[in-house]
């Protein structure tokens, strides 16, 4: 496990809360990258070369990071594919059938005082809370 | 233009938070998941910096009588409850736990040359379509009742 470092974590999040805001202030909309990603799959979606150029710029950050701070992606755990797979389709499948993941419910739905996204947030910290008991507790696995 | 600059822009910094806080490394999302294990609250930290940011600068933007770039605001008004925002959340959250990764860090983390990242993306979006082809069969849209109501069913409406 990486040490844990409040401050970073603090100053991650405010930088994410500043990038959500800039997106209601120029486009009015809720910045849910499930629902900005999902209109992209569907034939037809509304403004989407705004969504187009939110997940670039998402995809241009990674690349920065990459580049200029690649200890981002040094996590001590990685999903295998085997994990990666399914968890990819159910985080797919899960976020369009519940409208949001947790930037639109977690951080834009709760910073919105909305009871539908305390709900979905609640529900997914609760079902995640619970896989990993059962995956790591229950099962024993390597995860 | 300008807004599409701002669109990417504002996608730029939500990356960089995401790499600052940590949350681009699925084990320190598995830390704060596991609250049986050597939890690690870094997460909780995350969301407190993201809303409590979002929460007061939403409500000075909504002040405006518009957004920058558009006619208007488009935020969601719905307060009902119903079976496909909890089962959808349940459902997200168990694949959040398996990878470690939810929708931002896994396309943030898929071109930073982590394979399993890549994988996790695609088959998300494998999944999202899915979601888009097959739901309705199982359950019915509650848009479809908005439509009912008087309101135009809106592809929109998938943003929360």
């Amino acid at each position: 496990m990486q040490d844990f470092s409040p401050l970073a974590a603090l100053i991650g999040g405010a930088l994410i809360g500043v990038a959500a805001s800039i997106f209601l202030l120029a486009h009015g909309r809720v910045c849910g990258i499930s629902g900005l990603f999902g209109g992209l799959l569907r034939r037809t979606t509304d403004v989407p070369w705004v969504r187009a150029a939110f997940i670039g710029g998402l995809l241009a950050g990674g690349v920065a990071l990459r580049l200029l701070a690649p200890s981002a992606f040094d996590a001590s755990w990685n999903p295998s594919w085997m994990l990666a797979i399914p968890a990819g389709l159910l985080v797919g499948f899960g976020t369009q059938l519940g409208n949001g993941c947790t930037s639109g419910h977690g951080v834009c739905g709760l910073g919105r005082l909305s009871v539908r996204s305390l709900v979905a947030t609640s529900v997914f910290m609760v079902s995640g809370f619970a896989t990993v008991f059962a995956v790591r507790h229950l099962l024993g696995g390597s995860q | 233009m300008k807004g599409i600059v701002a669109s990417f822009g504002a996608g730029g910094l939500f990356a960089i938070g995401l790499g600052v806080s940590g949350m681009t490394q699925p084990s320190k999302v598995l830390g704060f998941l596991d609250l049986f294990g050597a939890w690690d609250p870094g997460l909780a930290f995350v969301m407190v910096g993201a809303i409590s940011v979002y929460f007061l600068a939403h409500r000075l933007i909504k002040r405006r009588s518009r957004p920058l770039f558009d006619s208007h605001f488009h935020l969601p008004t719905r307060k009902d409850l119903d079976l496909r925002l909890v089962t959808g959340s349940a459902i997200f959250g168990v694949g959040w736990a398996l990878g470690g990764y939810c929708p931002g860090p896994g396309l943030v983390a898929s071109v930073s040359g982590v394979a399993p990242a890549l994988a996790f993306v695609i088959s998300m979006a494998v999944g999202m379509k899915l979601e888009h082809l097959f739901s309705w069969r199982l359950m019915r849209p509650s848009e479809e009742r908005g439509a009912a109501e008087g309101t135009a069913p809106s592809k929109s409406a998938a943003q929360v």
